[in-house]
């Protein structure tokens, strides 16, 4: 297997598309499809933390699926570590999964609550017959602690933890084979405010230490602009704004992305009726049918005829900084934020 | 949804044609690969006395030697087309649906089903319409005094229910309400509805009660845990905020999302019911299916017994149709595509 | 005790207060012990502000605004203290009493607006249901009220929409019905329990931008539970900070921004990442998990997580602090010294938020 070096690509993906088709009537054929994921660009360093930012019904969580080809993509190439896994049967796929390992949202539900931890932080080892120098106790121990969890509580059960520790059983059983590449789905959102600071911690502390790369898919910008490195926009399925941390929080050149962060509220109340806030009316539309040409289009208040005939590229507008739109916004006169 | 019914009633064709198939290779099929050859089956329809050459006559005339797919084809034509028989003491025409000819009756099995199925219908109509007030009723109450004297008493009695069988409860009954008390009809008396309600629902009040308490059991036992479930819903926090009396919050609000699981299992059990009730109907000596289907088996008469199956089956495939599109009507969320 | 009576106490009643609440505890019996959900808390309201509520999963403030509308009434919870609303008391007032003031006098809004409407019943049949109850009045004229406030919260084409079941409508809008049903009756008081948790955030600054037009429009009282400071902040004019069923700040909202004095509330603001600040390179998590509400640490409940206990000494872990008034209408429940928590604030916390 060969092991790319760091700032190579890890993970890198063209034209990814997952439309679930919709079937009706008597002999149930096709109707149409959801468009979940519609063409999708984007390469994965290694090292890096990628961010996939968008509402309910952009495509983030089925586009992690596919990454992690939980789910078949209906077009498009995924290629992880030099391999094209893009329609790799499930067999193929089981020594690949050692090097891609998923952390979902919902600490609850994804662990078994029939087994103790050790069996649930243990269970990787089993499916893929590692060997562990002292054995998979042990092996287990050093993970629980690793997650900043008391390597003794390994044969408790999962109810008597709290979903912030739950959080870092599911996070232990994820590193248990070192994997180069973590997609996380949603990995603090179920928590409280005080959990998700260490579990953000945590995250960053642990890619430091284990050269990990993450693919994180939130809603929560201000979550993402701790944790990401580069981010990702999504809407309906498709990347509105592609750039680095910091150039997309300082100037965000998408319509879609600036009313995004304008959204989100500003814990200063002293400020609150000062804000230009910009507010989108309505709701998303449908992936089943979405808006032709540009998907913004409906909700945009710069938009143009030319917006509702030409579905406008994702290009590189400033080094690093790809923007799919006809009328990005201007790059403000530097300020200091705050 | 009219796409929707068409779909599943042609499903449900399908499926009666499988289960008739699978009917017909158990009676005909099975007993040869078992060894039996077509005069060992066609032994049964003659005399005990008959010699060889008559039983390979009447295996010929059966069609016992016919290849079995032309056998099948000329049961399943029966059923959807009639069927002519000329092997009994006159040649007698069966028409459509003709599920056989019974020959130690000498009579064609379709019609004696039609005649028991009224029996059949009023014990199941009449059983499960108290069992289902019954059943709910408590389970209503029992959750929402859980732990009460009511609630243990209900569950216990409930318990009680589920585990005594017919033949024991419905004798019980029989000794008490009927030949020492006197109130209630002996057994083996209906009377048509038509022709008389009261006596028609005096007759069959015991069997139906104690069918009932078998079944009133279970739907308690699911209506109580429904209800514990639903009442702790947030949509039930809400009838309370918007100031709705308990009541209403209960009977409006808990009890109409709990009812859906429970029209599910009351549809199949009324289908399963309407098959025959067996034991209810040979402890009470009606005359209803399932007598039918003991008297058969009892005597060997097989296409009585196919009769009997396919109807039944014919019942329980209606029952799972019906439920599917009450599910639609009851939940709005349930889109039959 | 906890000395909450100091503040309902040396508070004076204030004629214009519409809801006051005092010395409020919940307390559940459970097979594993008392939990005591809510132990302690008082609070006012006028009508026309807003009151924000915040902490922690368990700390209780879904519990006390619960407690308020009289929603733990034939539960196992035992209640004690006082809930005023506009004059009348209804912790010792009947459950039918209680019952006809709610959804008429004082409403409330919940998290996930799809679980908490009946999915059997059409979204319109639930709002006039919500006015039928309270108003005589004719369904056909409950029908026009219901289309009325739908189109009022901001729904497209009412008059068909009345009709719709709630899963036909997307989450924002399935809130906005909620709100809807809510203002049914014209409440004077809302209680909205994190009322955009559920939703996305362009949805969420929608439905906030509705409540507060609602409130200027309606000039209710309206208490708003969250965990999202961000939420409180764009909302409320004063906070309360809950911790493990007590209060431990309780301020207006700028102050309580601007100059947070309890060290739970700077843990707070220390582990919430910001987009109005430059990026820290890590946040600043409280240490530990909230405890059980059935083992609540001794003293004050906060000591275990708390990283200035050492400036005080022993009474963090043996004396309950009481809510205290620290600055005018500002009250925290902290042992620490006034010139300690300046000098922590000024040293340690401020810089780094």
């Amino acid at each position: 297997m060969s092991t790319p070096e760091p700032g190579g690509a890890l993970l890198s993906v063209s034209g990814l598309r997952k439309h679930f088709p919709v079937r009706r009537g008597l002999i149930r054929h096709t109707v149409g499809a959801v468009k979940a994921v519609d063409g999708l660009d984007f390469a994965v360093t290694t090292g890096e933390t990628m961010a996939l930012v968008g509402e309910s019904g952009c495509g983030k969580t089925t586009t992690g699926r596919l990454l992690t080809r939980l789910l078949e993509p209906t077009a498009g190439s995924i290629v992880f570590d030099g391999h094209d896994i893009t329609h790799l049967s499930q067999s193929r796929m089981r020594p690949l999964r050692r090097d891609i390992q998923m952390i979902f949202q919902d600490p609850y539900s994804s662990l078994n609550p029939r087994h103790t931890v050790g069996t649930i932080v243990g269970a990787p080892y089993r499916l893929q017959k590692v060997r562990t120098e002292h054995g998979v106790k042990r092996a287990v121990q050093e993970l629980l602690e690793l997650v900043g969890l008391n390597p003794e509580h390994y044969n408790r059960y999962p109810h008597e933890f709290s979903g912030g520790q739950r959080q870092r059983i599911g996070i232990a059983r994820t590193l248990a084979l070192r994997p180069k590449l973590i997609v996380a789905d949603e990995p603090v959102s179920a928590l409280d405010v005080s959990i998700q600071a260490q579990v953000i911690n945590l995250l960053a502390d642990l890619q430091d230490e284990l050269e990990l790369t993450y693919v994180v898919i939130a809603h929560d910008l201000s979550v993402v602009r701790h944790i990401a490195d580069r981010v990702a926009v999504m809407y309906l399925g498709t990347l509105v704004e592609l750039a680095d941390r910091d150039s997309l929080y300082a100037a965000p050149r998408h319509p879609y992305t600036v009313a995004l962060m304008s959204a989100v509220p500003i814990p200063e109340p002293s400020r609150r009726l000062q804000r230009d806030r910009i507010r989108l009316t309505g709701d998303v539309p449908s992936p089943l049918n979405p808006p032709p040409a540009c998907r913004f289009h409906t909700r945009c208040w710069k938009a143009q005829p030319v917006c509702r005939q030409t579905e406008p590229p994702l290009v590189e507008l400033t080094p690093g900084h790809q923007v799919a739109c006809h009328f990005p916004e201007d790059v403000p006169p530097a300020t200091p934020a705050g | 949804m009219i796409v929707f019914i068409i779909r599943r009633l042609v499903g449900a064709v399908l499926l009666l044609f499988v289960v008739s198939a699978v009917t017909f290779s158990i009676f005909f099929v099975v007993p040869r690969l078992a060894g039996a050859t077509a005069e060992d089956l066609a032994s049964r329809y003659v005399g005990k006395t008959a010699d060889e050459q008559q039983v390979r006559q009447m295996a010929d005339k059966l069609g016992f030697h016919d290849p079995l797919v032309v056998q099948y084809g000329r049961f399943a034509k029966g059923i959807v087309a009639g069927a002519d028989y000329d092997y009994g003491p006159a040649a007698e025409h069966c028409p459509a649906p003709c599920f056989g000819y019974s020959f130690l009756t000498q009579a064609p099995v379709w019609p004696d089903l039609l005649d028991r199925l009224p029996v059949t219908a009023s014990l199941a109509a009449g059983a499960s319409a108290i069992w289902l007030l019954a059943g709910v009723a408590t389970g209503v109450i029992s959750a929402l005094r859980r732990g009460s004297i009511f609630d243990r008493a209900a569950m216990g009695v409930a318990l009680a229910g589920v585990s005594l069988p017919i033949f024991f409860t419905g004798l019980l009954a029989l000794g008490i309400f009927s030949y020492t008390l006197g109130v209630t009809a002996p057994g083996s008396s209906y009377t048509a509805l038509a022709e008389d309600p009261a006596q028609w629902a005096y007759d069959l009040i015991l069997p139906w009660i104690t069918i009932a308490f078998l079944y009133a059991a279970g739907y308690a036992r699911l209506t109580s845990s429904g209800m514990l479930e639903t009442m702790s819903e947030d949509f039930i926090r809400t009838a309370r905020a918007k100031g709705l009396p308990e009541r209403t919050v209960v009977l409006k609000h808990g009890l109409r999302a709990t009812l859906t699981p429970i029209v599910t299992i009351f549809g199949l059990d009324v289908g399963l019911l309407l098959g025959g009730a067996i034991l209810t109907e040979s402890t009470f000596s009606l005359n209803g299916i399932g007598r039918y289907a003991i008297l058969a088996i009892g005597a060997n008469d097989l296409p009585k017994v196919m009769g009997v199956t396919m109807v039944a089956a014919f019942f329980i495939v209606l029952a799972n149709l019906v439920v599917d599109i009450l599910y639609a009507v009851v939940d709005p969320r349930v889109r039959l595509t | 005790m906890t000395g909450t009576e100091d503040m309902a106490g040396t508070a004076r009643d204030r004629p214009e207060d519409f809801l006051t609440v005092r010395d409020l505890r919940v307390h559940f019996p459970t097979d594993d012990g008392l939990v005591r959900a809510v132990d302690g808390v008082s609070f006012r309201l006028q009508r026309g502000r807003t009151l924000g509520i915040v902490g922690e999963s368990g700390s209780g403030k879904s519990v006390a605004s619960l407690a308020v509308m009289g929603l733990h009434s034939g539960g196992p919870a035992r209640i004690s203290g006082e809930i005023w609303l506009d004059g009348e008391e209804l912790v010792g007032a009947s459950a039918e009493r209680v019952r006809r003031l709610r959804g008429a006098k004082m409403a409330m809004i919940f998290q996930d607006p799809l679980s908490a409407m009946h999915p059997f019943y059409t979204v319109g049949a639930q709002i006039i249901e919500a006015y039928r109850i309270h108003n005589d009045v004719r369904r056909s004229v409950a029908r026009a009220h219901a289309i009325d406030l739908l189109a009022r919260v901001g729904i497209p084409e009412p008059a068909s929409r009345v009709d719709d079941y709630p899963h036909q409508f997307s989450g924002g809008m399935r809130q906005r019905a909620m709100i809807a049903m809510a203002l049914s009756c014209d409440p004077e008081l809302l209680i909205a329990d994190e009322p955009t948790t559920a939703l996305d955030v362009t949805v969420q600054a929608q439905i906030l931008d509705l409540i507060r037009e609602l409130q200027a429009e309606f000039h209710s009282a309206v208490i708003i539970i969250t965990h999202d400071l961000g939420v409180v902040a764009e909302l409320a004019d004063d906070v309360l900070v809950m911790y493990a069923g007590k209060p431990v700040e309780y301020g207006s909202a700028t102050d309580l921004f601007d100059l947070p004095q309890h060290p739970y509330t700077w843990g707070l603001l220390g582990s919430m990442p910001r987009l109005d600040r430059d990026r820290s390179e890590r946040l600043l998590p409280i240490p530990g998990t909230p405890p059980s509400l059935i083992t609540v640490p001794p003293g004050c409940a906060f000591h275990p997580r708390c990283g200035h206990t050492d400036a005080v000494g022993t009474a963090c872990r043996e004396k309950v602090p009481e809510l205290t008034e620290v600055a005018p209408e500002h009250r925290i429940a902290c042992h620490l010294g006034a010139a300690q928590r300046e000098r922590i604030w000024r040293t340690e916390i401020a810089p780094k938020l």
